[in-house]
């Protein structure tokens, strides 16, 4: 029997609307890499902001080493010996490498209190050199390459002597060669008796680093594998878990003409060479790892930034916007990625977010018409059946959700031709998840063509007619959803083949 | 690569202001003469020293991403504070009198610091507001009456007169300063973790440094500068009166933002911050040595500060454009 | 464990499709509590003070007479406070005001007496102003990466600069008899200046409560970027918005100019305190995002009022200042507490609250 450097029994977090972690469980032991999955949503950043101490459990223990804690604040947990590395990095970018590493508990000599440069360097480059990174403690942080910056936090976590360490992401905005070295990394630190949780999307994460996986799903703990123990079929079933086809009823849509047309679009730094087609009542699947450049192409079609190759036909005809009002008159909408932060007015009732990308159509000459307002928000609301009590309700009070039905209704406003839904359905529970692709499919019925961006093999699969698959900025496959297969996409969208490789690194 | 190509951006900027003010000098000089004499220079350092001491203060203010309009007012009322008590008990020691100011001028940068530090008032809002009450504060105590040389001890004014192996006081205790700011912000942790918060204020909260209390310091720091400018202004023009230093906030954030301090924070080195005084202090210097009405040095002192944020926005731009083509996908 | 699992799947099929047994009211709540809760009333309250106060240090001070025309003695910044509420709005500031009103008095001056004929000689004026507040607009737009306290803050130096470098410390005067008529005359007992006080005043209020561009100023002082997505033109707002604010600091130039009969470089030195502390006691958030029309109103007759009734009282001016001063701090304070409750006086755990930020986005 191992120790158990670190275990959770029964924690349960509960948010306004949405139960994120229900009576879920986890374990590590000492000098394990213990790998974290589930799909978006299902509560594992909730999980670890728990572990850190960012949020307190509503139930539920945790037992660090045997001994039951409960940490208010980060500080506390960090001090216990729990460390994590987040996605985006949450560093200095003003200041060097080796302050980086000692904020908070900076070397100074002993009488004069003077921080004490030469050693702060000498112990920050001990640390880089043995995490063999080849750059200098006097580097400025923000100089640095995100991969870099990771080795740096990692750095600053053993600094704090961490027992454990939290992992979430890490290798979804690297490079295949930058994910090698971290991966070196992380199992040098593992055979140093560092415990550590690595969250990850990658299947190849999995396959290379983990001791054992344990999956999460719509907030709830579904089991833990020893690693070498799992197929790759089995983690997937176990992630999706639902029979893809009662939560997605097949419509059978005629799709009419083709209204875009995307020819080797290409941003640079972003995307390259992408090229698809769309027509009326079609539903395109998007797909790919984060950071694939799905999101960036959804933005250069809608105005939000450029693009400086290729072309684009809407119905025929040239079509470049210059903002997001311009794509809007030509006919194209978007469901920004982050509702909160790109979609709504949290202030604001439901009725005025409604109204607010069609402000021409309940005015006159410019004043605004309340009463025609009022109807036609309303009528919208109703339409999306968004649950609440009156469209003068906060939509700071909706849940996920509800809140993503009243941007649908607000772009629903427009007269639109194409919809492009980035990640419709993050952040929402089940059971509007099921609402919302009822409304997708109702929209396809009426003759709109849809762009949908998702991350979700299920979603993808159920909903869409065609699917484009993107890594690293490039289209890796394109395919009939008709037949075609998670590990298909999977594969498409993770596994990179030396071919591959050579072409993406030219 | 160049190990530290960061640092040589940094020297390189500075250097681009050095190249800059050498050929301002040389044109000035050929122009006049007389300004390249021993004479001239130590005036010219004398009249900086003040703004180079306010500098420090706002630099550290600019870096937490703050801003302070009020010092003008501090100056005034620190000045009127100190003259009028010299003018009443005419034995007050120099090193009193400079203590008194800079402890009034510690008091109002509390009050801001406060303001901006626990309840979230925009800087900008509570240095406008206390700009005026400050100001205010000074013509109720003088009521309105000005303080003259006569009413002032000699060794009040020869505070700023006096001369230490040489080298006029105000000199002096601006490069002090400097000795002082040089250590603490480069070997203290305080220091650091000024720069710190203002790097990254969501971070530094979350990883526990005290960000209110580093904030209430660096504004604290900031009036107490202010404090002592005053003293040091009054005595070097030996009077103090109601308008003594309006509207001289926006000289100190234009020196700072010459040498390269960020208003977006987190960013600002003592060499740069030098050159950037020192290049106002040369602009205020030759204006009348070369024959320009002193008018126009407001606006080509705006039109200079204005120009040094666009081409820091255009070479950033720059730099990121050509990173973003060099990155591989 | 795989009976459990089913049981899971079927709870979650389970979950009711969505129908339209959900009913969305389209009537407007109305609630007396939140009727009463307005800040404007405090605003009328206080105001109400101020002028008993006022008259019970001068008799005549409710006398018709002198009440209506006691606001033409400090309506002249007043037209900058519509402009500058909806910049504030926009959750910016603007601090050039001040020297653009003294730019375009001064160029206004300068071209009457270099020969211009007087009606050009305003427009001129106008024009100057807006081009200052359109510059300012410019910069703002073209350099996203600038924060409007630098641009501002900057062009503040750069225009009462170009003032000084037109007329150096002279003033500059000698204005036909007409022109004192604007801020000294009226129509039918009313002063000429009140009346365009009611008719900006109104208009800006129109503007923004019932327009679509108000509702933009709004939306975008919550959440520029959701306004973007959602195909308004968020810099063309953010232009038009700055140069009506340079605009209408070139009517106060005009009024201010009138009043005093002449004009040099250092007029309305803090002018831009004043209107923002009236912008801000008026019940519009420094955050951006809220404010409506008549607390700005209102505070401006607080202010002028109280400013006045200081004259009367034969308070020093500079205690005006401190009052001014202390007001706009207090007011921002006060807000606070009405959004935030008492808590901001606590100490808080902020480690806690940055992460429940996180877990929303």
């Amino acid at each position: 029997m191992e120790t158990k450097i670190l275990e959770l029994q029964n924690v349960t977090k509960v948010f306004p609307g949405v139960k994120a972690l229900d009576n879920v469980q986890f374990d590590l032991r000492q000098g394990e890499i213990h790998c974290l999955m589930g799909e978006n949503g299902a509560g594992k950043s909730t999980f670890i902001k728990v572990i850190t101490g960012v949020h307190a459990p509503d139930e539920g223990e945790m037992l660090l080493g045997g001994e039951p804690v409960l940490f208010r604040t980060p500080r506390e947990a960090y001090k216990a010996g729990i460390a994590a590395i987040y996605q985006h990095v949450t560093a200095y970018p003003d200041l060097t490498v080796a302050e980086n590493i000692f904020m908070g508990h900076e070397r100074v000599t002993p009488w004069t209190r003077r921080i004490d440069w030469a050693r702060m360097h000498r112990e920050a480059q001990d640390l880089l050199d043995s995490l063999d990174a080849n750059f200098s403690s006097r580097e400025r942080m923000g100089n640095l390459s995100v991969a870099r910056q990771q080795i740096v936090e990692i750095a600053k976590a053993l600094s704090a002597q961490a027992r454990v360490l939290v992992m979430d992401e890490p290798t979804a905005a690297l490079t295949r060669y930058e994910s090698e070295e971290l991966y070196r990394i992380t199992e040098d630190l593992r055979n140093s008796g560092v415990s550590i949780i690595f969250i990850s999307h990658r299947m190849e994460d999995i396959w290379r680093l983990a001791d054992r996986v344990t999956v999460f799903r719509d907030g709830r703990y579904i089991d833990t594998w020893e690693a070498r123990e799992i197929t790759q079929h089995d983690l997937v079933v176990a992630m999706v878990g639902r029979e893809i086809s009662h939560l997605f009823p097949k419509r059978k849509v005629k799709t009419g003409d083709e209204i875009l047309r995307v020819e080797k679009l290409g941003r640079r730094g972003f995307f390259q060479d992408i090229s698809f087609s769309l027509k009326q009542g079609e539903i395109l699947a998007l797909t790919g790892l984060v950071g694939a450049g799905r999101t960036e192409v959804c933005e250069a079609l809608y105005g939000v930034c450029s693009w400086d190759s290729g072309r684009v036909f809407l119905e025929g005809a040239p079509y470049r916007p210059g903002s997001p009002r311009q794509a809007l008159e030509a006919g194209i909408g978007a469901l920004p990625e982050d509702r909160q932060l790109e979609g709504l007015i949290l202030q604001w009732e439901i009725g005025k977010n409604i109204s607010l990308a069609s402000l021409g159509e309940v005015s006159r000459r410019g004043w605004i018409q309340i009463a025609r307002e009022r109807d036609y928000a309303g009528g919208l609301a109703k339409k999306l059946s968004v649950k609440a009590p009156s469209i003068f309700t906060r939509v700071a009070a909706l849940s996920g959700g509800n809140q993503q039905k009243v941007v649908v209704a607000k772009i629903l406003s427009r007269d639109l031709k194409v919809i492009i839904l980035d990640e419709p359905t993050k952040g929402v529970d089940v059971g509007a998840k099921a609402a919302i692709y009822e409304i997708i499919g109702d929209l396809a019925e009426q003759g709109y063509g849809i762009i949908l961006v998702s991350s979700e093999m299920p979603e993808v699969l159920g909903l869409s007619d065609r699917i484009v698959v993107m890594k690293r900025g490039r289209v890796t496959a394109h395919m009939e959803t008709a037949g075609a297969t998670q590990e298909e996409i999977l594969r498409a969208a993770m596994v990179s083949d030396q071919k591959e490789m050579a072409h993406g690194e030219a | 690569m160049a190990k530290h190509n960061w640092q040589w951006n940094e020297n390189l900027r500075e250097l681009g202001l050095l190249l800059f003010m050498a050929i301002l000098v040389v044109a000035i000089q050929i122009r006049n003469p007389a300004f390249l004499t021993a004479g001239n220079l130590t005036s010219l350092l004398t009249n900086t020293a003040i703004l180079a001491i306010l500098a420090l203060g706002m630099m550290l203010v600019l870096v937490t991403r703050g801003i302070d309009l009020s010092i003008g007012s501090t100056i005034a009322l620190a000045g009127m504070v100190t003259s009028l008590a010299v003018a009443r008990y005419p034995g007050i020691p120099p090193v009193a009198a400079i203590g008194l100011g800079t402890a009034v001028g510690a008091l109002a940068g509390m009050v801001v610091g406060l303001l901006v530090s626990r309840w979230d008032v925009l800087p900008i809002i509570a240095t406008l507001g206390m700009m005026n009450v400050l100001r205010g504060l000074t013509y109720v105590i003088s009521g309105g009456r000005w303080v003259s040389s006569y009413q002032m001890s000699d060794s009040f004014k020869r505070i700023a007169t006096g001369r230490i192996l040489g080298v006029n006081n105000l000199i002096v205790i601006a490069l002090l300063a400097y000795l002082v700011a040089a250590w603490f912000i480069n070997h203290t942790r305080l220091g650091r973790q000024i720069y710190a918060v203002g790097s990254n204020p969501e971070a530094a909260e979350v990883s526990g440094l005290p960000k209110r209390r580093l904030i209430f310091l660096v504004y604290t720091i900031m009036g107490s500068l202010a404090g002592l400018a005053g003293v040091l202004w009054v005595a070097k023009f030996a009077s103090a009166q109601g308008d003594t230093a309006t509207g001289y906030e926006l000289q100190v954030i234009a020196a700072c933002i010459l040498g390269g301090v960020s208003i977006n924070g987190g960013v600002g080195r003592l060499t740069g911050l030098f050159l950037g005084t020192v290049m106002l202090g040369i602009i205020a210097n030759a204006l009348p040595l070369i024959n320009v009405s002193p008018f126009w040095q407001m606006g080509i002192q705006g039109g200079v500060v204005l120009a040094a944020v666009l081409t820091n926005v255009m070479v950033r731009r720059n730099t990121e454009r050509t990173a973003l083509r060099r990155r591989v996908i | 464990m795989v009976a459990e699992e089913e049981k899971r799947e079927r709870k979650k099929r389970s979950v009711p499709p969505p129908g339209d047994g959900t009913l969305l009211s389209t009537t407007m709540p109305w609630s007396w509590k939140d009727f009463f809760l307005q800040w404007e009333w405090m605003l009328v309250a206080v105001l109400s003070l101020v002028i008993v106060v006022n008259s019970l240090i001068s008799p005549f001070f409710l006398n018709w007479h002198t009440f209506i025309r006691t606001p033409a003695s400090f309506l002249d910044k007043a037209f900058i406070v519509f402009p500058m509420m909806f910049v504030i709005i926009l959750g910016k500031i603007d601090i050039s005001v001040g020297s653009t009103v003294a730019l375009s008095a001064v160029i206004m001056a300068v071209s009457y007496n270099a020969g211009l004929p007087m009606g050009l000689a305003i427009l001129l004026c106008l024009g100057v102003g807006a081009a200052a507040g359109a510059i300012n607009g410019f910069l703002l737009v073209a350099f996203r990466e600038l924060s409007f306290v630098i641009v501002t803050l900057s062009t503040m130096i750069i225009y009462r600069g170009i003032a000084y470098i037109i007329l150096g410390n002279r003033a500059s005067g000698g204005f036909p008899e007409g022109f004192s008529l604007l801020a000294w005359g009226s129509l039918g007992g009313v002063p000429i200046i009140l009346i365009a006080f009611v008719i900006a005043a109104v208009s800006f209020g129109l503007v923004l409560h019932k327009t679509v561009f108000g509702r933009a100023l709004f939306a975008m002082g919550h959440n520029a970027r959701a306004c973007r997505h959602s195909g308004i033109n968020t810099d063309l707002i953010l232009w038009t918005v700055f140069t009506l604010n340079g605009l209408m600091a070139a009517v106060t130039a005009i009024f201010l100019t009138s009043r005093m009969g002449s004009t040099r470089p250092n007029v309305a030195m803090g002018y831009e305190l004043e209107v923002i502390a009236m912008v801000a006691l008026g019940g519009v958030s420094t955050s951006g995002g809220v404010g409506r029309i008549g607390g700005p109103v209102l505070a401006i007759f607080i202010v002028g009022f109280l400013g006045y009734g200081m004259g009367l009282a034969n308070l020093q001016a500079p205690i005006v200042l401190v009052v001014i001063g202390t007001l706009l701090i207090v007011s921002v304070l006060a807000h606070k507490i009405r959004f935030q409750g008492f808590k901001l006086f606590r100490a808080r755990s902020t480690a806690a609250t940055a992460g429940e930020k996180n877990q929303e986005v």
